[in-house]
């Protein structure tokens, strides 16, 4: 059976950003934002769900963020992944891609033997599409960007047709490797309503932290770690501890990269011509135009 | 030290990529900045037939490593090799064009190499950064690494202060490339290192599509989005594209609505663009549309509200409705010409 480790995040909804998002010095508000399954990982995760649809694997996500990322992880859960693990940490806050991949990998690698990773190929927050190659970098594995579509695996051969400058590329390669996935790629299931069920009772430690016992309709038994995990819905949290990693490698300290400024986007207020939607007005435009060079 | 500013040099082992001439000549502008020299780093089987082209930016050391197993692009052995030459020669600052190959090259190469990079910058300068703190830390010239952040509704400015070299990436059409002169530098033989557990990948088959439409190198571009309203009725904007003999534009709301094909998509996310002519059609101005085609030298906004962003950073606008005021600038210009 296949092991696969599938990178997702919880992004904040850029697409659905409004002004009151904004902070007045022009920085962004997160707690003002939705979040969503950040699009791509979620073609990251089909990938690896037909995988194991077709020849049997065991599926893990993993996620890094803050404790509230849990969310994301019962999604993987709610549409077929066997496993979930949240990275998070104090320590963690702050980190640019290197300081990122070096927690993941860290996390891989405390998994064991791992065959494929996919990993979505970017967040829509950052656009950078820098994680998955730098996880696979540290893990020491090679990696396949953009994956069309998947034409063979066999034993511990895996072929792949994927997007390359100005077209496309078959290559073949000896597993273990990471898997950079678009949205391209497939189309992702939707959750099973089976599963929902069952899962959306899966926790977090630090969610069953929150909860108040001394609430008259909480059942205090079946809110302990152990009842979970018994029942298959813990939810997996590792720190800096458990992975015994370095603490001058993550988060903000482990980031080569700072901001050194962030400005809100400006639209200039440039000299416009107005001209009216009259034939008259569409002709001098023209005329305009042609007497500037700029067409004709 | 050594403060040369390398790019990597792109090609399809016949041609370099218009984006590694285009940093070149931005490459040569920081190099300047700096007192500095300007490197290309070329890896592949046969680079002779590139020197003259990468010189010809001014380019004062082409780093040249060739070998067979580098002939096509594959991430291991071409971060090997880079990684290898970089320790050698320590150079301040590696720029990659952001294409699919540079994406997938540039963070690995930053990961072994333990430096930061950052990603599709739209900006490059020379400058100074003082690390807050309670003993504030002067670092000089810096290469400021400036790009959109949060799907474009802001612009961040990233240093690298520490961990050098500094790399960025920058998206094919952002620099602007300069004329080749002739000029001639000083090539520098790297011996390659090929390692056996760097070549588990192998090509098996490679299928060329060279895109259709070149909209970075249109110099009129006609584009439409959601305002268009459908199919059909895109066929405008095709028509005013060709009577002006320009390329089709269209805004990501228009690719997805299927009226165009992606390829024509201008934006954050498709093709950035600097015609000396754009004409956006019902299209709102999102900011991710705008990091596409800001840098257009005059831009026509055709749009049915006088509120919308594009108006902001048009020159010459009309507020009316696209489906009347095309069909009348198609008649006003075959009547002018
Ligand atoms: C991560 C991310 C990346 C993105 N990348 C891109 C990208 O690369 N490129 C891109 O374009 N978008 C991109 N977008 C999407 C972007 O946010 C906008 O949704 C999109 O640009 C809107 O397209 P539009 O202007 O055509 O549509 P709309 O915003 O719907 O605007 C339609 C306009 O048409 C006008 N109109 C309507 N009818 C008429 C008429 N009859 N005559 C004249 N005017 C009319 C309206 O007044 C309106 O201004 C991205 C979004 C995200 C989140």
């Amino acid at each position: 059976m296949y092991k696969i480790v599938v990178l997702v995040k919880q992004v904040p909804d850029t697409h659905n950003i409004t002004a009151n998002a904004m902070k007045e010095d022009g920085t962004v508000n997160r707690a003002a934002l939705p979040t969503i399954f950040n699009p791509e990982d979620l073609n990251a995760l089909e990938a690896a769900l037909e995988i194991k649809d077709k020849f049997g694997a065991e599926v893990t996500a993993i996620t890094m963020g803050p404790p509230a990322a849990a969310d994301v992880l019962r999604e993987c859960l709610y549409r077929g992944a066997d496993k979930v693990i949240l990275l998070t940490d104090r320590a963690f806050a702050g980190a640019d891609t290197l300081a990122t991949s070096y927690v993941i990998s860290e996390a891989i690698k405390k998994l064991g033997k791992v065959d494929i990773v996919f990993a979505g190929r970017q967040a829509i927050d950052g656009d950078t599409a820098q994680v998955g190659p730098q996880t696979a970098e540290k893990l020491d594995i090679p990696q396949i960007g953009y994956m069309l579509e998947l034409k063979s695996l066999k034993k511990d051969v895996i072929e792949v047709k994927r997007a390359i400058e100005n077209g496309v590329e078959v290559v073949k390669c000896k597993l273990p490797v990471l898997i950079t996935v678009t949205e391209q790629t497939n189309t992702p299931r939707f959750p099973s309503a089976k599963k929902v069920a069952v899962y959306k009772k899966a926790m977090t430690k630090s969610e069953i932290n929150k909860i108040d016992p001394n609430q008259s309709y909480i059942d205090p038994s079946k809110y302990s770690e152990e009842y979970l995990r018994n029942k298959g819905l813990l939810i997996e949290e590792w720190g800096l501890n458990d992975l015994k990693l370095d603490p001058s490698m993550c988060g903000f300290a482990g980031s080569p990269t700072k901001v050194y400024k962030i400005d809100s986007v400006v639209l200039e207020a440039k000299e416009t011509k107005n001209y009216e939607p009259t034939f008259e007005g569409v002709s001098t435009l023209i005329h305009e135009l042609i007497q500037q060079h700029i067409i004709g | 030290m050594s403060r040369e500013v390398w790019v990597f040099i792109e090609h399809n082992n016949e041609k370099v990529l218009d984006v590694s001439k285009e940093l070149l000549s931005e490459g040569r502008r920081l190099a300047d900045t700096l007192k500095s020299e300007l490197c290309g780093i070329i890896l592949g089987d046969d680079n002779k037939k590139f020197y003259k082209e990468v010189f010809g930016f001014k380019t004062d050391k082409i780093y040249s490593i060739e070998h067979k197993e580098l002939k096509d692009f594959r991430a291991l052995p071409y971060t090997t090799n880079i990684v290898n030459a970089s320790k050698k020669f320590n150079p301040y600052i590696i720029l990659f064009g952001a294409t699919l190959t540079g994406r997938e090259l540039a963070p690995r190469v930053a990961s072994k190499l333990r430096c930061g990079l950052t990603a599709d910058c739209t900006e490059l300068k020379i400058g100074d950064y003082t690390q807050p703190g309670p003993q504030p830390k002067v670092y000089k010239d810096l290469l400021l690494q400036i790009r959109p952040a949060f799907g474009g509704n802001i612009i961040a400015t990233i240093v690298n202060p520490e961990m050098h070299p500094q790399m960025a990436t920058v998206r094919p059409g952002v620099m602007k490339m300069n004329e080749i002169v002739k000029f001639e530098g000083k090539v520098i033989n790297v011996e390659p290192v090929i390692e056996e557990k760097d070549l588990v990948l192998t090509i098996v088959e490679k299928i060329k599509q060279e895109k259709k439409v070149n909209l970075t190198g249109a110099s009129i571009i006609v584009a439409g989005g959601m305002g268009v309203g459908s199919k059909e009725n895109f066929k405008l904007i095709e028509e005013l594209a060709k009577v002006l003999g320009g390329e089709v534009g269209a805004s990501r709301a228009a690719v997805d609505a299927g009226w165009i094909h992606k390829d024509h998509q201008v934006g954050q996310t498709g093709v950035t663009v600097r015609p000396k002519l754009y004409i956006a059609c019902g299209i709102s101005g999102s900011v991710q549309h705008l990091a596409g085609m800001i840098e257009s030298k005059q831009i026509v906004a055709i749009n049915k509200d006088p509120e919308a962003d594009i108006m902001k950073v048009a020159h010459y606008k009309i507020v009316g409705d696209l489906t009347k005021v095309i069909p009348m600038m198609i008649k006003a210009y075959k009547e002018k010409v």
